[in-house]
């Protein structure tokens, strides 16, 4: 498989497309024959990322490469940053607003999740200038 | 059992009959805080909940559940109605509370 590569504009504003990078790339996979662990991995990164990008990032873009061994997901936002990305890793963290709580974010499970479904994850931040987060995963066997 | 006899056997209010009335339902979750559904939800699930933004048609896509049960009879947004035809879920409604609904479900479908 040659290797394949997505781009993505997130909208910081709207809520309402908000899972259609996420949706798109679960599209192509399964497009692509990838197993259903995989997709549903790859899945739970990109929409965590992809909300994050939204609710906190104030928008940003996300890059997205395929192979058959690998799918790495990129998510970069010039937002407010993160003052401690260990404390934003627990579990239950969470500095969400109402508004967007009343929709069914903010449970500070986004981040812990990206954690858990991929295989690699490195978060990169700085308050003020913005967050990078790339995240790797590897379909089994 | 499917998640069209699932409809039939609750009384549940159709309100998308999705991609695959014939599915098999093969488990239940009950949540609303979308990370949790996303991380705990296991695709061919009945997912039930009291959401009803927009943001529940992208969690049901990408968790790749079975059906959504809209619980207490809330009244999906707009965005979200309009959002029905283009998941492969099938999305019901009805006036019972999650708890019930989940006991229902358990019953008529074993899961
Ligand atoms: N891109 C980002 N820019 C700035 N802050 C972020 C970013 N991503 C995460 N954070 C911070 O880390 C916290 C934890 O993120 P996490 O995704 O785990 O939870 P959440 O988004 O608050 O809630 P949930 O994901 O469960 O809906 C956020 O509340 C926010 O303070
Ligand atoms: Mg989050």
């Amino acid at each position: 498989m040659e290797k394949l590569k997505l781009h993505y504009d997130v909208d910081g504003e709207d809520f309402t497309s908000a899972g259609e990078a996420s949706t798109d790339v679960k599209r192509v996979l399964r497009r692509l024959g990838f197993d259903s662990d995989t997709m549903r991995r790859v899945a739970i990164c990109m929409y965590e990322g992809e909300i994050n990008l939204v609710i906190h990032g104030g928008g940003g873009v996300a890059d997205v490469e395929v192979d058959e061994n690998e799918i790495v997901i990129v998510l970069v936002d010039h937002g407010p940053g993160i003052p401690d990305v260990e404390q934003a890793m627990q579990e239950g963290w969470s500095t969400a607003s109402q508004t967007v709580r009343e929709l069914g974010f903010g449970a500070g499970m986004g981040l812990p999740n990206m954690k858990r479904y991929s295989d690699e994850i490195a978060i990169e931040s700085t308050v003020g200038e913005g967050t990078t987060v790339t995240m790797k995963i590897r379909p089994a066997g | 059992m499917t998640v069209k006899q699932l409809a039939e056997t609750l009384g549940l209010e159709v309100l998308s009959m999705g991609d695959e009335p014939d599915r098999e339902i093969t488990g239940g979750y009950v949540g609303d805080l979308l990370s949790w559904v996303m991380g705990r939800a296991k695709s061919g699930d009945c997912w039930m909940t009291i959401m009803s933004n927009v943001n529940v048609a992208a969690v049901a896509e990408l968790a790749d559940v079975a059906c959504v049960i809209l619980a207490e009879g809330v009244e999906p947004d707009e965005p979200l109605a309009k959002k029905f035809d283009t998941i492969a879920a099938a999305v019901f409604r009805s006036p019972m509370g999650s708890h019930e609904l989940a006991w229902r479900v358990h019953d008529a479908a074993g899961v």
